[in-house]
């Protein structure tokens, strides 16, 4: 059904139509919508899911946890400080391979305080062992949540799936959204490990080191295996629903010499700057990366690439940036633009591709 | 594209407005945005909202700098705040006002969209809707059609007045 949404809403649509057993939520600026509007679907009755409104975000991991260990499917939501305070919580998902599903409403973390767009929250939890996905309309906001359940409960994955989208830039605009009837797309959740009380067994016991890095090679076992399964997903779901999605999202990529890679709303207003780099003879194309983990295998070979991080490794760098340099031998020009809601628009994007300079790092805004 | 910027003050309904007319330009088979500003807003502060329309999906995140149509919901943000900021040369400007307004040369729309709404007792916690009133108005000026309008007040709200609103506005509208 064709309608309007927020990227807020379409998540929360999107849990509606994939019936998670348990949602679990507390409630963080700017994903608040997304709890709030799934309350309202359980309290009409038009979602049959346990609401289980807890006292912080690293209780809604841990019920959300406690629920996927039984075997149903579990999902809450978070933002910035709600993320970081359940760090403890996504490595324990990951380690007990629970496919958990959360949005995260990309949010900078203070102080100085502030509620707007920044990705270093969700990229500062890439280690935990979490797929993450990074959105860039309503519609996509509302295919990569349903998509996420399934591939999270792929008997080769059974990892949990983060899917982000920005804080406000996406979170509060209203776009047009197709819902869809899943169907059987997202078949029933089969755990496994899951708890069985006819068949008791021991959760959670002291693992020793003989033991130990088997579970973390299986566990990287899966995340290799997840790019299968993620583009075999999004292959049947643009069958079924026609809406076609890739690890990323190229645009006059081909024939380019420079590559601008972005994530989230940045990486759909980089498509604009291509155009109008274009128009000016400069042979631009733009790959957003959607999928941050597991990292896609990117073709930048012979291409000069200008990276743009919402988010910054201090004393290091763009994390973006460095994830394409330290697997990829090409010239790259990192910029740091966007954080914490700093306005960019496609006019400065095009103006950071014309005065590129490889090697180098920008701060858009602080640097001459 | 159609860029619109909507002036108001938090609690007059901007921000829904501006959802309405994404709905009803995506009724009409276009594509919309409708975003808010979101800041520091209480009731009564300015507030600022945008609206994109397209014949294609739209790909641009970033705040309207160059408005081709100017909102002002509340004349009194006026006086703090510059409305004609940014506006294309040729832009126009639509106003809730009994009066003409003198916009510096714009083309200038107004419509006095409070007394639409007092006069059907539109009003909610003291405040008349003025959102409903104001999709006519747009209307009037062809951003999309009347018929599209009144399917998106009917899919926003069960009143029947807010239709009559409009149906007035739309009739009223000067320039």
């Amino acid at each position: 059904m064709l309608t309007i949404a927020t990227g807020n809403k379409a998540v929360a649509d999107a849990v509606k139509d994939a019936v998670p057993a348990v949602v679990a939520a507390y409630p963080i600026t700017p994903q608040t919508e997304i709890v709030e509007q799934i309350a309202n679907y359980v309290a009409s009755g038009q979602l049959a899911s346990k609401y289980i409104p807890v006292e912080s975000e690293h209780s809604a991991m841990a019920a959300c946890i406690g629920a996927s260990a039984t075997g149903v499917r579990a999902f809450t939501a978070t933002s910035s400080h709600g993320l970081v305070y359940m760090c403890e919580m996504l490595h324990w998902a990951v380690g007990a391979r629970l496919p958990i599903v959360m949005a995260n409403a990309n949010r900078a973390l203070g102080p100085g305080w502030n509620i707007w767009a920044e990705h270093t929250d969700s990229l500062s939890m890439r280690d935990t062992g979490w797929l993450q996905v990074y959105v860039g309309s309503v519609q996509e906001a509302y295919d990569a949540t349903l998509m996420a359940f399934r591939i999270a409960e792929h008997a080769d994955v059974l990892l949990p799936v983060m899917v982000n989208l920005d804080g406000f830039a996406l979170t509060h605009i209203t776009q047009s959204l197709e819902t869809v009837d899943p169907g059987d797309f997202i078949p029933p959740m089969k755990l496994p490990h899951a708890i069985d009380t006819g068949r008791p067994a021991g959760y959670g016991t002291l693992t020793a080191p003989g033991d130990y890095y088997r579970f973390r090679w299986d566990i990287e076992r899966s995340m290799r295996n997840a790019a299968s399964v993620i583009e075999a997903t999004q292959d049947e779901f643009g069958k079924r629903f026609g809406r076609t999605y890739g690890m990323t999202e190229e645009y006059r990529c081909a024939d380019a010499e420079v590559v601008v890679v972005a994530m989230g709303t940045l990486g759909k207003e980089v498509e604009i700057a291509v155009d109008i780099l274009r128009g000016q003879g400069v042979k631009a194309g733009s790959m957003r990366l959607r999928w941050f983990r597991p990292f896609p295998d990117l073709d930048l070979a012979g291409k000069e690439v200008v990276v743009i991080d919402r988010d910054y490794s201090f004393g290091f760098g763009g994390i973006v940036a460095h994830a394409i340099a330290s697997k990829y031998d090409v010239p790259i020009f990192s910029v740091i633009a966007g954080l914490g809601g700093q306005e960019v628009t496609y006019d400065d994007i095009a103006g950071f591709v014309r005065d590129r300079r490889p090697g180098d790092e920008y701060w858009f805004g602080v640097d001459a | 594209m159609y860029e619109i910027r909507l002036h108001s003050r938090g609690g007059q309904g901007g921000v829904t407005a501006a959802k309405m007319l994404a709905l009803a330009a995506i009724r009409e088979g276009k594509f919309a945005t409708a975003c808010p500003f979101y800041g520091a807003e209480r009731r009564g502060a300015p507030v600022v909202s945008y609206i994109r329309i397209d014949d294609a999906p739209i790909k641009v995140y970033s705040q309207i700098r160059q408005p081709d149509l100017v909102i002002v919901l509340d004349m009194s943000v006026m006086e703090t705040v510059d409305v004609l900021q940014g506006i294309r040369e040729d832009g126009r400007v639509l106003i809730n006002s009994p009066h003409p307004v003198d916009m510096q040369g714009h083309p200038t729309y107004h419509v006095d969209l409070t007394g639409i709404a007092l006069s059907l007792n539109l009003v909610i916690a003291g405040s008349p809707i003025l959102n409903t009133p104001l999709m006519g108005a747009l209307a009037k000026m062809g951003y999309v059609t009347f018929d599209s309008v009144k399917g998106a007040i009917e899919e926003t709200f069960s009143d029947d007045r807010n239709v009559e609103a409009a149906q007035l506005a739309y009739e009223e509208l000067e320039r």
